[in-house]
């Protein structure tokens, strides 16, 4: 039922997104873009007062919203939150082609970002001083929000990855925690011998955890250059992730549960599903989500490919951006550079937001946090760590939403029937081009 | 004028049968069997105890889910209680959870039921009643659009309705909202079949000639006889105002103005949320104090909701 929702949901957000895309690119003349801004004009904007409306579901952000409202007295922050993923996207869709009821600011994942920016969605923010906070973030994240001198979004949080594994289940059957994906396809064969109601991961098929993999195997399938896009799963990355993640799929080793549902939550806590490879942001969803098996896990760094090797990827994250037809952009600017990159970013990690900033990322404060729920690990090293791996030319789809609501018709189809996984991504990269091509990309061969 | 009231024959099964006279007719059936024949079909037994426990299992789940803690979900059977029973814990957190945002949202889905429904249950007697009891040109193009209106799901209408709403600026208001719940098409027509069925004609001629004005004779004659119908009427439409998701959800952004099926979907999609709060054990009881009020509105409309005292009762 759930899931036939978010289909549905999908859908509308896909056909809002349509809409504007045709209204948008009609009606928004990039004055925004040319317009100068500069640093006192947002100190103006400050002194003035006035509001700014926000639309993000990030949990943290209701302190540093008060903290910001008790520094600029005259500003009001009106955060609008409690939803997120499609939800969020078909409102803010909606929204914009209506051309009315816009936010000032509005969270958006960096899988989402480009399907925004390129309808010009959004409001380039180089001006504002953005393009100078640059080396505040790691690679990853401000790749992701950047698109050469234009800066379309601050970076919120980000995802590096790591892998969660149950200690206590580890433990019971005496297996190594896998350090190469090779390992890893092994340890999954004996829990599930030793106990067949134990898998080593939960995966029904998610687009958002593929292309991570794929990330991290040094496959790069996406390559866009403006409205000049490449698709192409053919490369050695992505054969070294199909090959491996097949052999789970073959002997069916992984859980067929899907990921956020109440069902996953109780395979992470009664130690059905042993291991997790997630962002760096899970801790505080273990915390909450699974509060009864606190203490059974702990923290790993990513398998390696190749022994050694410690190439990482981002999963999730999310920015912080101001939509082109904001009312109020310097205010809006203001409060996106304090909750960002300024005094909120401390505030936010004090509350487990994972940052995207190299600072906190460095700061012993940060690294030496003991996880109670890791019984006592001091996890942030290797997430930290993890950060600084993760490479940084990788990029998504100016229509990854779309791409992503296709792939359990394609890809997904591994999952419950005998097709291979290769095979998933290539029906998943050709029903990619095709859409491309109907929305006017140049598609290169 | 009153005569034919009194001398009320019992229900004829008269065409067409809306909803509202299927309720007793099974009941008398169900009487005679158990007085004389014992004659039983196992088929449909079986069948109707399929149904039965179809219907009840759900209800059963979230009953005994919502005295869960959320570590209690995740590590005892679905279908039995945890070691720990936090039903009141639970309930009490729901309403103060989130400075008590779920009160916000028990009052928000009220009120669009009072004034939506109730609404919509008003314009459905009114018009319904005009319709079947007066004659005016282009009545036959109204029930054209009447029966295509009754086609179209809600869904289908609702991404145009909003962006009409849009422009009039009226979207992320408790209008946007309330007006779209004021048209009930179904209503209108069970209203109309109703009210054709119900009223003697004879019974309105004789009141006008007793000197009694449209207004009058509608409020003293019409009224009363229709009251079965408008009671479900007021059902229907309040089940449906209660329950509507997707034109809030496309209609609102400020979780203040939610209702409680929006709200509680919120809270549900925090589990999917980077950061998020999972709360399922709030959901959960969240869930089955909203069905409450439905269940109560139910057992308190139920004797109102017979068939049509006077139908069948004049010889025409």
């Amino acid at each position: 039922m759930r899931r036939k929702t978010g289909r549905l949901l999908r859908g509308m957000a896909l056909l809002s997104t349509l809409a504007l895309g045709a209204t948008a690119c009609g009606s928004s003349d990039d004055s925004s873009d040319t317009k100068a801004v500069s640093a006192s004009d947002v100190q103006a904007a400050l002194k003035k007062g006035g509001s700014v409306t926000v639309w993000s579901w990030e949990p943290t952000l209701k302190t540093v919203a008060a903290d910001f409202e008790k520094k600029y007295p005259k500003v009001k922050i009106n955060l609008v939150s409690e939803r997120s993923g499609d939800k969020h996207y078909t409102a803010l869709s909606n929204a914009i082609s209506a051309g009315k009821g816009v936010p000032d600011v509005a969270q958006v994942e960096y899988f989402a970002l480009g399907q925004y920016s390129l309808t010009k969605g959004l409001t380039n923010l180089a001006p504002y001083g953005a393009d100078k906070l640059a080396s505040k973030y790691t690679p990853g994240p401000w790749n992701a929000v950047s698109d050469g001198d234009k800066v379309y979004g601050l970076p919120m949080d980000s995802g590096p990855m790591a892998l969660f594994y149950n200690k206590k289940v580890f433990d019971k059957y005496k297996i190594a925690v896998p350090t190469t994906w090779d390992e890893y396809v092994d340890a999954a064969r004996k829990l599930h011998k030793a106990d067949p109601k134990v898998y080593i991961a939960n995966d029904a098929g998610d687009a958002g955890f593929t292309t991570s993999m794929l990330w991290q195997a040094g496959s790069r399938p996406y390559k866009v250059d403006g409205t000049k896009v490449k698709i192409d799963f053919a490369d050695a990355g992505a054969k070294k992730y199909t090959d491996t993640w097949q052999k789970l799929l073959d002997e069916k080793l992984v859980s067929p549960i899907n990921g956020w549902t109440d069902d996953w939550y109780k395979g992470l806590g009664d130690g059905t599903i042993a291991t997790l490879a997630s962002g760096a942001w899970m801790p505080a969803n273990f915390a909450s989500g699974v509060p009864g098996a606190k203490g059974d896990w702990r923290a790993a760094p990513m398998p390696a490919w190749t022994k050694g090797d410690k190439a990482s990827a981002e999963n999730g994250g999310s920015s912080l951006t101001v939509p082109a037809l904001a009312e109020n952009k310097e205010l809006a600017y203001a409060f996106v550079e304090y909750a960002n990159a300024g005094d909120g970013v401390q505030t936010r990690v004090k509350q487990g937001a994972f940052p995207a900033t190299t600072a906190e990322l460095k700061s012993t404060e940060f690294q030496n946090t003991k996880f109670d729920y890791f019984g006592g690990q001091e996890a942030n090293k290797i997430f930290a760590e993890s950060a600084a791996n993760v490479a940084s030319d990788w990029s998504y789809l100016p229509f990854q939403q779309y791409a992503n609501s296709i792939f359990n018709d394609t890809v997904g189809k591994a999952y419950v029937s005998g097709t291979k996984l290769a095979d998933g991504l290539k029906t998943w990269q050709e029903a990619s081009v095709k859409y491309g091509e109907e929305q006017g990309f140049t598609i290169e061969k | 004028m009153s005569t034919p009231l009194t001398t009320a024959s019992p229900p004829a099964p008269a065409e067409p049968a809306g909803p509202g006279r299927s309720a007793p007719r099974l009941r008398t059936a169900g009487r005679k069997h158990s007085a004389g024949r014992p004659k039983r079909s196992v088929l449909l037994t079986v069948l109707a105890t399929l149904v039965v426990v179809y219907t009840v299992v759900p209800l059963v789940w979230l009953l005994i889910n919502a005295t869960k803690t959320q570590a209690g979900l995740a590590d005892s059977n679905g279908l039995w209680f945890a070691h720990d029973f936090a039903l009141w814990d639970n309930i009490r957190d729901t309403f103060t959870y989130d400075d008590g945002v779920f009160t916000r949202w028990l009052l928000n889905t009220l009120m669009y039921v009072v004034l939506g429904a109730g609404g919509a249950t008003l314009l459905a007697v009114l018009g319904g009643y005009a319709l079947a009891k007066f004659d005016f040109p282009g009545k036959k193009g109204i029930f054209a659009v009447v029966i295509g209106a009754v086609a179209v799901p809600g869904t289908a209408l609702a991404v145009p309705t909003f962006l009409m709403f849009s422009k009039m600026g009226l979207t992320d208001t408790p209008w946007a909202v309330i007006i779209p719940s004021l048209v009930s098409p179904f209503g209108l027509y069970l209203m109309w079949v109703f009210a054709t069925e119900a009223i003697p004609t004879e019974l309105l001629e004789a009141a006008r000639i007793d000197g009694a004005g449209e207004a009058r004779t509608f409020f003293t004659v019409a009224l009363p006889l229709l009251s079965p119908g408008i009671v479900t009427v007021l059902l229907f439409t309040t089940v449906a105002t209660w329950n509507n998701y997707f034109l809030p959800l496309i209609m609102l952004k400020n979780s203040d103005w939610y209702p409680l099926t929006l709200g509680l979907s919120a809270w549900n999609s925090q589990a999917e949320t980077i950061g998020g709060d999972v709360i399922f054990n709030l959901v959960i009881t969240g869930s089955l104090l909203t069905i409450l009020p439905l269940i109560a509105a139910f057992l308190l409309l139920q004797k109102y909701w017979q068939s049509g005292l006077a139908a069948g009762s004049v010889k025409e």
